[in-house]
């Protein structure tokens, strides 16, 4: 169960390998080729909180430039969601709650 | 002579300097952040992502796909290093970073390709999710096959903004409004000027007849702007430019407005900038043969002065005729005829300026409670009142005290901005408050220095 509605949508499906990645613990379906920011933002609505106030962040020019993007491993790394691509086994931490309150994790 | 020849940046730009100097029979060493060569225009998605290059890039498949070949060739004769950012150059030696190794790299001659970026202005709401930069939204389907949104809004001050609908809507995504923040009688008047490519002005009359035909509102002169949602985007308003208000309903906005060079390189590099009163903003000073102020150093591409991708790969092979020329080995006629083409194209581009011209009226309209700096979370209230407590108008003082682009991003988002905000307080022209100096890392790096390579 899960209330956030996804962000992006994939309108050009293509076939290829399919694996999953854990985000904050829930397991969601991923395509070899997603970067991790696809791989969020097609099962929610945000990557990170806003470290200095209230608010959530998805990324913003999904080119490396406005480093709006940083998410953190599971594995303790913190990597740019719009250039870093998805790898089976991947887990990720958002600490984004869902709209109804109750947390992801 | 054995020299050091770097080239930063595998878009258009970089790969036909490569190029150009693989044939003359030099050695050299191409960096670029991106895993793939292409640059942003002909960006190529990650492995698995693939798609026909035809559905990638439309009309212009067939220069991605040179652009892409001529890398592949000269591939075994060159030092190519994909993924690895450029993060300082100081006293003839860059500061690299590769799969978290560190490197130092020294150089005689370096050449900058680093492209451009979105220019953004904030309106309210520009920071929830949901809210990309047009170049944003393009990538999102470019290189993934992905809408940012279920029904979108693209928002632009430039020729991207027609483009990337009519690709939206080639895909099959569904566009509630395109708006254009700069009038429709600047591009009426600026026609003759961008007829010196009659080829370019057809292609961009295909894609607004694409949005016309799909039967999206497209509207000209928008006078102000605003996301309407607390925690993600549920529509936008805007005014029109007889004042009128207007309201969608949409779960994305793509906005941005125009393009700005990289720049930071050159900055670092110690590269004399001037201020371009036709974009409002500084741009590094190129002098003659794509040199910059600093022996050495030379530009290529959309890094110095934006000219889209058909001029990056001119003046990436010009930038490497100059090379060649300094180290000896001229090339004038191959030269000459470059600088013919390029200036066919400057016609061109002195059209799209005018017909695009700046839209200042959205930065009159910034609001005190707006936040400016996303990364620091700075408003336009917490710039205009430190101005009137400490009574700099210069923006680098700006920053130590209020913190505006010091965050992640280094002023690359928010600095023209806040610059523009101590100019309209303080009532100084806008060059005179100065810009925003480059400083490293130009992106974040790892705080414990990894192995070194
Ligand atoms: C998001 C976006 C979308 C665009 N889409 C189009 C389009 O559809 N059509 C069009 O005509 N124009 C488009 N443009 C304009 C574009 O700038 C030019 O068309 C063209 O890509 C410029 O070529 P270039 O070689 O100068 O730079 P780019 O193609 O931008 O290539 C620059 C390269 O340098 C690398 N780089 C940058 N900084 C560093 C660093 N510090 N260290 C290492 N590597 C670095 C980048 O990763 C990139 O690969 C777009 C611009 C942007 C920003
Ligand atoms: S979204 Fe801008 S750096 Fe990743």
């Amino acid at each position: 169960m899960f209330p956030d509605e996804p962000q992006f949508h994939r309108i050009v499906p293509r076939s290829g390998v399919r694996f999953a990645i854990t985000v904050d613990g829930r397991q969601v379906e991923v395509q070899a080729g997603d970067l991790l920011i696809s791989a969020i933002l097609l099962h929610q609505s945000a990557l990170r909180r806003f470290e200095f106030g209230d608010g959530y962040r998805a990324g913003f020019c999904l080119m490396a430039a406005c480093q709006d993007c940083w998410i953190k491993l599971g594995d303790g790394r913190r990597v740019r969601a719009c250039d870093t691509v998805a790898r089976p086994g991947m887990s990720v931490t958002t600490g984004v709650v869902a709209v109804n309150g109750s947390a992801n994790a | 002579m054995k020299e050091t020849i770097v080239i930063v940046g595998a878009g258009p730009a970089g790969v036909r300097a490569a190029e150009t100097l693989v044939e003359a029979g030099l050695a050299l060493i191409v960096l670029d952040e991106s895993a793939r060569a292409g640059g942003q225009i002909y960006r190529q998605p990650p492995h698995g992502a693939e798609r026909p290059a035809e559905k990638l890039y439309g009309s212009e498949a067939g220069k991605a796909r040179a652009i892409h070949t001529a890398l592949e060739q000269i591939r075994p004769r060159v030092d190519y290093r994909p993924g690895t950012l450029v993060w300082n150059c100081f006293q003839g030696k860059l500061n690299t970073l590769h799969d978290n190794a560190q490197g130092i790299l020294p150089f005689d001659r370096l050449i900058i390709a680093t492209g451009a970026f979105d220019r953004v202005i904030p309106f309210p709401g520009w920071t929830l999710p949901g809210v990309f930069t047009l170049g944003g939204a393009q990538i999102a389907l470019k290189s993934q096959g992905i809408a940012i949104g279920k029904r979108t809004v693209l928002v632009g001050a430039g020729p991207l903004l027609p483009l990337v609908a009519s690709q939206y809507l080639e895909a099959g995504a569904e566009i509630a409004a395109v708006l254009d923040v700069t009038p429709f009688k600047a591009k009426i008047a600026a026609l003759q000027r961008m007829m010196a490519m009659p080829a370019m002005v057809r292609r961009g009359l295909s894609y607004l007849s694409k949005i016309r035909r799909a039967g999206v509102p497209m509207m000209y002169g928008v006078r102000s702007l605003a996301v309407a949602g607390d925690r993600r985007v549920e529509g936008l308003a805007w005014t029109d430019h007889r004042g009128r208000r207007h309201q969608v309903a949409c779960d994305a906005v793509g906005a941005s407005f125009g393009l700005k060079p990289e720049m930071q390189l050159a900055d670092l590099a110690g590269c004399d900038f001037r201020f371009d009163e036709l974009t409002r903003q500084w741009l590094p000073v190129v002098g003659a043969g794509g040199r910059s102020s600093v022996p050495g150093v030379y530009f290529a591409g959309d890094c110095s002065a934006i000219g889209g991708a058909d001029v990056a790969e001119l003046t990436g092979i010009r930038a490497a005729l100059s090379v060649l020329e300094d180290r000896g080995t001229p090339k004038p006629q191959q030269l000459r005829q470059l600088e013919t083409e390029l200036a066919r194209h400057a016609r061109f581009r002195a059209g799209i300026e005018a017909a695009y011209p700046f839209p200042n009226h959205l930065i009159d309209g910034i609001d005190d409670s707006l936040m400016v700096c996303r990364c620091e979370g700075v408003s336009a209230g917490d710039l205009r009142a430190n101005f009137v407590k400490s009574g700099a108008p210069e923006v680098n003082r700006l920053k130590s005290f209020t913190r505006v682009g010091m965050g992640r991003c280094q002023g690359r988002v928010c600095g023209a901005v806040a610059a523009e905000i101590l100019a309209a307080k303080s009532g100084l022209p806008l060059p005179e408050v100065g810009r925003l100096r480059g400083q490293h890392p130009i992106k974040p790096i790892p705080l414990v220095a990894g192995k070194q390579s």
